[in-house]
């Protein structure tokens, strides 16, 4: 993996919005972070952060606003190609690629938005497979995963891109404490490789163990950005959970 | 950089696929040689035998690796054969003419695949049969066609019937084998694993860097090519074209029968399709409707029992295209 020696690299997104018809998802975002981070955004069912992150990956293309990858404008250019410049998504609902093996799914990644070629993408995909803990299940048909290791898989398929931004959507969602436990475990091993994390989960206490600096949004909006203990006891974000009050 | 797994292997080939591979080329070989040992009966089978396993590979390719269903293949298969009357008549020799009438159809598939691959499911799978029918229609308006009148590859005259039997087995033998192979080498390459996964979930594919569109395009291409050729070949052994007979949807429903019998999303499915097709074909035509009520009924029960066709039933890898991974001691996961 190159991940260890990829520079430090910045995600910029300034004012963005999102509307679907009548409805704005997203409403003047700001938001920036460094790969050196790993930034936890929790926030009620319908406040965005699906969205933000179909945003920031080029899934979606915002309403309004821009992104930035390392300076660069990159709101105009699709999924592809952010994640082959390093920014990689992780999706809710895993997608695994049924008819292929684990390791095939693995070498898709590092084939394309990896852009390694034969042995170089083999090698990456091995190591990706060893950090995310599925090397035993190399040659097993991806349609016979349970959920856990769906999931792992993801997380596998994205770190043989070498991304140097991942973008976890509800990761650690449907799983078991223990199952979470070795999840958070994976990715707490992924910050010593200089890779910057953005994960979105419902399970506050997970994320905290992750997490260094927490974001919390709301119907569109970011309420709280900062040191998790404080965004966590923030009225309003007490008040978004709770509701009334 | 690799120090966390240095100890694993990736391999392609295993002692199946080479057998494999020696098994086809036998086949191959054996089939080249046919003349020697074969009436002219059976060679003009085996010619129509070579033109079933070129379309079931090329609509296998679209639908079992693509995972895009066309029902409107035969305008492929109708072009190639018009193209050849087209360029003959424009004093091409004939053979000459059936190896760029497959050319000239891959050509103006590309910008076809423009608009048709931004459909999605249902509406491709019936927008390309319009797109089939239109191009019927529009062949019908050719002067040199005269609508259902059709017109004869006459150019064919100037060869005995002797060796344009044996020339245009050839040409099947070689069109089919030339395709198959560049499939193989399309699906062993980076492009075959984009291609599955486009198939398996389009969205992950894109974000893991796969440009979905490009990819469709290329086996799309690659389907059209391998039916064009189909379409021109069926005309230099008929030859005579009659438009309503090479644009026929039963082209198509042909190419579906022999994929789902034989195995979607299986090299090895498609041409033992084809070659199910081919008995059932050989020793039932002649009794006209039962014939296509046992086509019905097979096809049933396969679906119903077999639902990944009889390939899918054996499971067995003939080809190397898959990536086995050996850890350490060389245990097999």
């Amino acid at each position: 993996m190159q991940t260890a020696t990829t520079p430090s690299g910045t995600i910029r997104a300034t004012g963005i919005g999102k509307r679907f018809g009548a409805l704005a998802v997203l409403d003047g975002i700001d938001f920036r972070m460094t790969t050196d981070e790993a930034v936890g955004i929790v926030g009620p069912n319908g406040a965005g952060k699906s969205t933000l992150m179909a945003v920031l990956s080029g899934a979606l293309a915002p309403s309004a606003g821009r992104v930035e990858l390392d300076g660069q404008d990159v709101t105009a250019l699709g999924a592809p190609v952010r994640s082959a410049r390093g920014l990689m998504r992780t999706h809710q609902i895993p997608k695994p690629f049924t008819g292929l093996t684990v390791f095939e799914n693995v070498l898709v990644g590092a084939m394309h938005a990896g852009g390694h070629k034969g042995k170089a993408a083999h090698q990456a995909a091995f190591s990706a497979l060893e950090l995310s803990g599925m090397t035993p299940l190399a040659n097993r048909q991806a349609e016979s995963l349970g959920l856990l290791d769906r999931k792992r898989l993801e997380l596998a398929r994205a770190l043989a891109t070498g991304p140097k931004f991942l973008l976890l959507d509800e990761i650690g969602g449907g799983l078991t404490e223990a199952e979470a436990a070795e999840l958070v475990a994976i990715i707490r091993g992924l910050r010593g490789r200089g890779i910057g994390i953005v994960w979105i989960e419902h399970i506050v206490h997970i994320l905290l163990q992750v997490a260094g600096r927490l974001i919390c949004m709301d119907a569109g909006r970011i309420i709280a950005d900062g040191d998790p203990q404080a965004v966590m006891s923030d009225p309003q974000v007490v008040r978004a959970y709770l509701g009334g009050a | 950089m690799t120090a966390s797994a240095p100890d694993m292997r990736v391999d392609r080939s295993t002692k199946a696929t080479r057998i494999g591979l020696w098994a086809m080329l036998a086949v191959a070989l054996l089939l080249a040689v046919a003349p020697w040992y074969a009436g002219a009966g059976v060679i003009n089978r085996l010619t129509a035998l070579c033109v079933y396993v070129l379309l079931a590979a090329m609509w296998n390719a679209l639908a079992g690796y693509g995972g895009l269903v066309s029902i409107g293949q035969q305008m492929f298969f109708g072009l190639g054969a018009y193209a050849t009357i087209r360029l003959s008549e424009a004093g091409v020799d004939p053979f000459v003419a059936v190896a760029l009438a497959g050319l000239a159809v891959a050509l103006l598939s590309w910008p076809v695949s423009l608009v048709m691959l931004r459909l999605r499911g249902g509406e491709f799978a019936i927008g390309m049969w319009v797109l089939a029918s239109v191009s019927h229609l529009l062949v019908n308006l050719d002067p040199l066609i005269q609508g259902e009148t059709g017109r004869s590859l006459v150019a064919l005259n100037a060869y005995d019937t002797e060796t344009r039997r044996l020339m245009v087995f050839w040409m099947a033998l070689l069109a089919m084998l030339l395709v198959l192979g560049l499939l193989a080498a399309l699906l062993r390459s980076r492009l075959g694993l984009a291609i599955q996964a486009i198939r398996d979930n389009e969205e992950a594919a894109g974000s893991l860097g796969v440009d979905a569109f490009r990819t469709k395009q290329v086996i799309f291409v690659l389907s059209a090519f391998g039916i064009g050729l189909a379409g021109a070949i069926w005309l230099a052994s008929a030859t005579s074209f009659q438009p309503k007979t090479y644009f026929s949807v039963q082209w198509t429903a042909y190419m579906i029968f022999m994929v789902l019998v034989g195995g979607i999303g299986r090299f090895e499915g498609a041409i033992l399709g084809a070659c199910l097709f081919f008995l059932i074909e050989t020793w039932f035509a002649a009794t006209g409707v039962w014939y296509l009520i046992g086509l019905g009924a097979t096809a049933m029960v396969f679906s119903l029992y077999l639902p990944k066709g009889a390939w899918g039933a054996i499971g067995l890898r003939l080809l190397p295209f898959g990536y086995s991974v050996t850890q350490g001691n060389g245990d097999r996961t």
